[in-house]
């Protein structure tokens, strides 16, 4: 679908990565600190809220916009070029970054300088506009330094999570020149010195979007550092890149998605700035953008929006909170994942944009234990859709056959056949009783090792008795006790 | 067909045919009935938790507030605006601890490095404020254009201690954002922050590193 995705060989390898990651003291205790401070404080900052309505009134919202997806986007459209903002649709990743480029191209642009977007990670974007010959520099702190460390974001809201102060000033050092040192606010406040010469050298700023109001044509971005809005008020260009199911009906929608939002997210009451952009420089204005320009992207959200079930998914407003809670995520970290979306929200987004084909890991890559689906903001039961796509790696049932892309791409000649098998044996009683019993009377046979399973539990052992035989058991010797006495 | 229609079709032909509408209950967000009072203490109270600074000060104190906290840094200038009461209030008063007043006159790409590299403090009007969440609300334009609240370390804001709503949902609705939003409309909740490196927070990453507010009584 798209030349730079990753590999599947990249994102196939989950296993042995989880295996390096789990023996990585350093990077475990880099995540644990992390996500036992994100979700204590997450906790403290719903304290005295009726969490329940709030979610359900998140829940609500998300879904009654994509209820009148179509319609709402078509209405953000028409607001926001009658507000002077220029709307794109893109298909897929490829189309999306071509769009960007061609502004770029337009503009005779040389730098973009960008805010945080998880999309345009998705889209791989810097990558194509370096290979197209324009520079793209990320400027939220923590995408500053991944980008310099040549590696991807581990966490969607804390992209550098995976490294401690003394990689990152090691780093900084050797890219930049910025002494070593062990302050934080030394650090910042070098990086905030570099990039305030490219915030100003910029040509265009590529930005996210978190909402995106149809009734008057907002653009709604979160933030804590100001490099959002540097990114949308310095350079003579603005772009914001947003997946199509971020539209929201109204302003009123946006009050509670946002206190769902920032709470959910870092556990902050509302993050530094909360930046909402309807028009570019106005006559008069002394600063902003003379150009803004929205980028609507679909790759792969018509295709889930199709599902009553899969659906779901599109509700997400991308807090991390899910990957925060998640036992899994939290001892292995988001890279083991191999794709822009790691942890449950990856899990059940992934498979869409690359097929389950390249991203057969990922539905499993889960216990099951409901955490993700208990402090989702809008209520999106992730267990359930893990499980819906595990069903869709074997290629569903005669009730529910798979539509996901690469569906059944786990189903083997044999496993299926066995279950074949097993059915037909529970659906005729004899065969039934004589399996049972033969299993029984054969259980000596029985391997001791079950593959993964049994690496770390016991195997466990047929009974010489079948259920049948000893319930019967019991029923005889309750006759013979109790004849008669009634 | 271009990618718009292909993308609407496929919308609009959905597998699974119409969505449900659900209601909204709104509860758990409305019914804050708190007192003026109590309002500016809880904004008080939350801004100060996110490293905001707040002053309160009658009409007749707040210049030698605003003096001394410039004083105390040793702000060189403050970028005022020109056409605000606050503005011209404070060129005005020729208050002797102020020091030299500059002015956003002129579009940003005339003085973009001065700007970014020479003004230590600018000071704007706010349209009010979120007790809820300690948040000001702002709306810059011509007079108060959006990078003076970003760019210089300092920002100073005058807030009337009468435009403190209970929550964000309550200023939109009694401020009637719906019937024509600005180029820009912010809510600030403290200075510039990250927590990128380590979970260690620092301040003015790339905005200002101190936000002051002035309570106007
Ligand atoms: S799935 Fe829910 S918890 Fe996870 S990022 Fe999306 S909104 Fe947040």
């Amino acid at each position: 679908m798209n030349q730079h995705n990753p590999t599947a060989s990249q994102v196939q390898s989950f296993h042995p990565r989880a295996r390096e990651a789990l023996q990585n003291d350093q990077l475990r205790g880099n995540f644990r600190r992390a996500m036992d401070g994100l979700m204590g404080k997450r906790k403290a900052a719903f304290e005295g809220w009726d969490l329940e309505s709030l979610r359900t009134l998140g829940a609500a919202v998300r879904q009654r916009a994509l209820a009148r997806l179509p319609d709402l986007l078509e209405q953000l459209e028409s607001q926001l070029t009658s507000n002077g903002i220029q709307v794109h649709w893109a298909t897929d990743a490829d189309e999306a970054c071509r769009i960007i480029r061609d502004i770029c191209v337009a503009r005779e642009a040389r730098t973009v300088i960008k805010g945080k977007s998880m999309v345009s990670e998705e889209m791989e974007l810097n990558h194509y506009l370096e290979a197209e010959g324009i520079e793209a520099l990320e400027s939220d702190l923590g995408e500053y330094i991944v980008q310099m460390a040549e590696q991807t974001p581990s966490h969607i809201i804390m992209p550098a999570i995976h490294m401690n102060t003394d990689e990152i000033s090691e780093l900084l050092h050797r890219k930049t020149g910025t002494d070593r040192s062990h302050d934080v606010n030394y650090l910042t406040a070098s990086a905030r010195q570099q990039l305030r010469e490219k915030f100003m050298n910029a040509d265009v700023g590529v930005s996210g979007v978190n909402f995106a109001v149809a009734e008057t044509g907002t653009l709604c971005l979160v933030e804590n550092e100001g490099n959002g809005r540097m990114t949308t008020t310095v350079p003579p260009c603005h772009i914001a890149v947003t997946g199509i199911e971020k539209v929201v009906p109204s302003l009123a929608d946006v009050a509670p998605l946002l206190a769902l939002l920032t709470r959910s997210a870092t556990g902050q009451h509302l993050t530094t700035y909360f930046n909402m952009i309807s028009r570019p420089r106005q006559p008069g204005e002394p600063d902003g953008p003379e150009a803004v320009h929205l980028v609507l992207v679909d790759n792969g959200r018509s295709g889930i929006y199709q599902d009553d079930e899969l659906i779901d998914t599109l509700r997400c407003i991308r807090c991390g909170a899910c990957m925060n809670h998640c036992p899994v995520y939290t001892r292995v970290g988001g890279h083991v994942y191999g794709t822009t979306y790691p942890g449950p929200i990856g899990s059940i987004l992934m498979p869409h944009l690359l097929g389950l084909d390249e991203t057969r890991h990922m539905p499993t890559a889960s216990s099951l234990c409901g955490a993700c689906g208990e402090v989702c903001p809008v209520k999106i039961p992730i267990p359930d859709l893990l499980v819906r796509l595990r069903r869709e790696s074997v290629d569903g049932d005669s009730v529910h056959p798979g539509v996901v892309k690469g569906h059944g791409v786990k189903r083997g000649r044999w496993e299926s056949l066995a279950w074949r098998g097993w059915q037909w044996m529970h659906a005729n009683p004899g065969l039934y009783r004589t399996g049972t019993r033969m299993a029984a009377r054969f259980r000596a046979l029985q391997p001791a090792s079950a593959g993964a399973w049994t690496r770390v539990r016991t195997a466990p052992r047929l009974a010489p008795k079948t259920l049948h035989q000893l319930m019967k058991q019991r029923a005889d010797s309750n006759s013979s006790d109790n004849g008669g006495s009634r | 067909m271009t990618s718009r229609e292909d993308i609407l079709q496929r919308l609009r032909n959905r597998r699974d045919g119409e969505l449900p509408m659900p209601e909204l209950d709104y509860g758990s967000m409305t019914g804050r009935d708190w007192s003026a009072a109590q309002k500016l203490d809880l904004f008080q109270a939350m801004i100060e938790t996110v490293h905001g600074e707040v002053h309160r000060a009658t009409d007749e104190e707040w210049l030698d507030t605003l003096a001394g906290i410039l004083k105390q840094r040793q702000a060189r200038n403050l970028l005022t605006p020109l056409k605000h009461p606050i503005g011209a209030e404070i060129r005005a008063s020729g208050h002797p601890d102020l020091p030299e007043l500059l002015s956003y006159g002129e579009p940003v790409e005339h003085w973009q490095r001065e700007l970014f590299n020479d003004v230590d403090a600018a000071i704007t009007s706010t349209r009010g404020a979120i007790a809820e969440t300690g948040s000001l609300i702002l709306w810059p334009g011509i007079d108060e254009p959006r990078l003076m609240s970003l760019v210089p370390p300092i920002h100073i804001a005058v807030l009337e201690a009468d435009q403190i709503f209970a929550t964000f949902l309550e200023a939109m609705e009694l401020q009637r954002w719906s019937a024509g939003m600005p180029t820009n409309a912010l809510l600030i909740s403290g200075p510039s922050k990250t927590a990128d490196i380590e979970q260690t927070l620092a301040y003015g990453v790339h905005g200002p590193k101190e936000l002051i507010v002035i309570v106007r009584q």
